[in-house]
């Protein structure tokens, strides 16, 4: 592979363009030079350390820590689509949902790559797992956050039209049904969306990537098309993963709409 | 008919005082009792944990079959709750209700025009909208009908034809609690009167201890 190693100088010169935009919020009076340079810095420093760290990973080559990396990755989308939430569940099920359906759906579909398509070997081959884990995981994430947050909201908002129809005697599974199918559709819709806006509208990054780093085109297209699908199983795996454990989360088995389970707010 | 033995419902922390306090009730075919009580006393309450909407104890039976023994679906169809604001889950009035010939009968019986089914929800009057309740819960003929201030938005003539045809499935055999905040419609239809204070179902002229 042929590329253009990249000099720290090469760096610090596109970091200029942070000064232009200062300049703007200076002389806008934006207030947002602070902000912009803290955000800045931040980029810089997590980046420089997640390369420390998959240098490091990458040559241990070992499962137990690639293993552990995967876990901490899981936990921080977890906490994240939890803060994404307006309404929450009660104590641990609020980050529980969210973390466990993610974790499932990601660890299969990335498992599925591995095994199959990419032929990691050995499989846990922190080269290729972390990066689909953190591609997956991080749109899993999107959608497990949309559809759960949907869904918390639509069934408080519905809540006199979902127990109208228990108390005709309908079961929990149909009276709750335009819920689901409601956040569904929520977490679903931007996996579409930017499927069918790639490559018109949008270049996808990882692509972009490895044009630049000498792989040619039609090859780095295969391997975009392959990450998107696996999003998209993720995604919608994920997503009705969570939306199945928070429907069970707010009903019981006298088929009663529970939302005793969600903080109050 | 319905047997209500030590029905109670927690706080919704365990040192806060219970929602509703042990009660005992019982109701025979063709019963009606009224309950009425300040807001707030614990009256919709009591109603939806009789027909098992919110987490509660104690025992009930219909005819001897204990609650517990059944589906919670299946008891609702037999105790039916209609609560003071009734909910709406499609967009058309007429989506709410299986097609037949009953509904149109009860439609007509309430002084509803029938093209009121073909009707947008939102666009009904809370009067209306109270009706068409009333028609939905009374198209599963329930064995016991739970009504929370069924006819608080009609004029007095609309109150004449819904109380005209609760009477007559009162004399068919259905049981019912009311809860109303009219006296006159409480001795027009009861035959026992109930208040609730505080989460505790009182018979009328009974005072708290």
């Amino acid at each position: 592979m042929n590329y253009t190693e990249l000099s720290y100088f090469d760096v610090a010169l596109a970091a200029s363009l942070i000064a232009v935009n200062a300049g703007i919020s200076i002389a806008m009076r934006l207030g947002l030079e602070q902000r912009m340079i803290i955000a800045a810095t931040r980029m810089v420093v997590q980046l420089s350390l997640v390369g420390l760290v998959l240098k490091a990973l990458f040559a241990a080559a070992s499962p137990w820590f690639t293993a552990l990396a995967m876990v901490v990755m899981v936990a921080f989308a977890g906490r994240e689509a939890m803060a994404r939430q307006e309404r929450k569940f009660t104590g641990y099920w609020s980050y529980g949902i969210g973390t466990g359906s993610m974790m499932t759906a990601a660890m299969i579909v990335t498992g599925f790559a591995l095994a199959t398509q990419l032929h990691a070997d050995p499989w846990y081959d922190p080269r290729y797992a972390i990066p689909v884990l953190g591609m997956i995981l991080g749109n899993t994430m999107n959608g497990v956050s949309l559809g759960l947050d949907r869904l918390l909201n639509t069934v408080q908002r519905d809540r006199n039209a979902i127990e109208a129809r228990l108390m005709l005697g309908e079961d929990i599974a149909t009276a709750m049904r335009g819920a689901v199918r409601e956040s569904l559709r929520a977490g679903l819709i931007p996996t579409i969306n930017s499927m069918s806006a790639a490559g018109l509208v949008s270049l996808p990054g990882m692509m972009t990537g490895q044009i630049l780093a000498g792989v040619e085109p039609g090859e780095a297209v295969k391997y975009q098309i392959l990450i998107i699908f696996l999003i998209a199983g993720g995604t919608a795996l994920g997503l009705f993963t969570a939306v199945t454990l928070a429907k069970h989360r707010l009903s019981d088995t006298r088929h009663r709409l529970r939302l005793d389970t969600l903080v109050s707010s | 008919m319905l047997e209500i033995r030590q029905l109670r419902r927690a706080g919704s922390e365990p040192s806060a005082p219970p929602l509703i306090k042990a009660t005992d009730l019982a109701i025979g075919r063709s019963e009606c009792v009224a309950v009425s009580g300040p807001s707030g006393a614990g009256k919709s309450l009591l109603m939806r944990a009789i027909a098992d909407l919110d987490p509660n104890h104690g025992e009930i039976t219909l005819d001897g079959v204990p609650r517990d023994s059944m589906p919670a679906p299946e008891w609702r169809r037999q105790v039916v709750y209609q609560p003071a604001e009734p909910g709406w889950w499609a967009d058309v009035a007429a989506e709410h209700f299986a097609k037949s010939n009953s509904v149109e009968d009860l439609v007509a019986a309430f002084g509803l025009p029938l093209d009121i089914l073909a009707s947008p929800v939102s666009r009904l009057s809370t009067g209306e909208r109270q009706r068409l309740a009333l028609v939905r819960t009374l198209i599963l003929t329930p064995r016991v009908m739970l009504l929370d201030e069924p006819t608080s938005g009609l004029d007095p003539d609309s109150v004449d034809r819904v109380e005209g045809v609760l009477r007559q499935r009162l004399d068919a055999g259905a049981a019912m609690v009311i809860v109303t905040h009219d006296a006159e419609q409480a001795a027009r239809l009861a035959g026992r009167l109930y208040r609730m204070a505080d989460g505790e179902l009182l018979a009328a002229g009974e005072v708290a201890p």
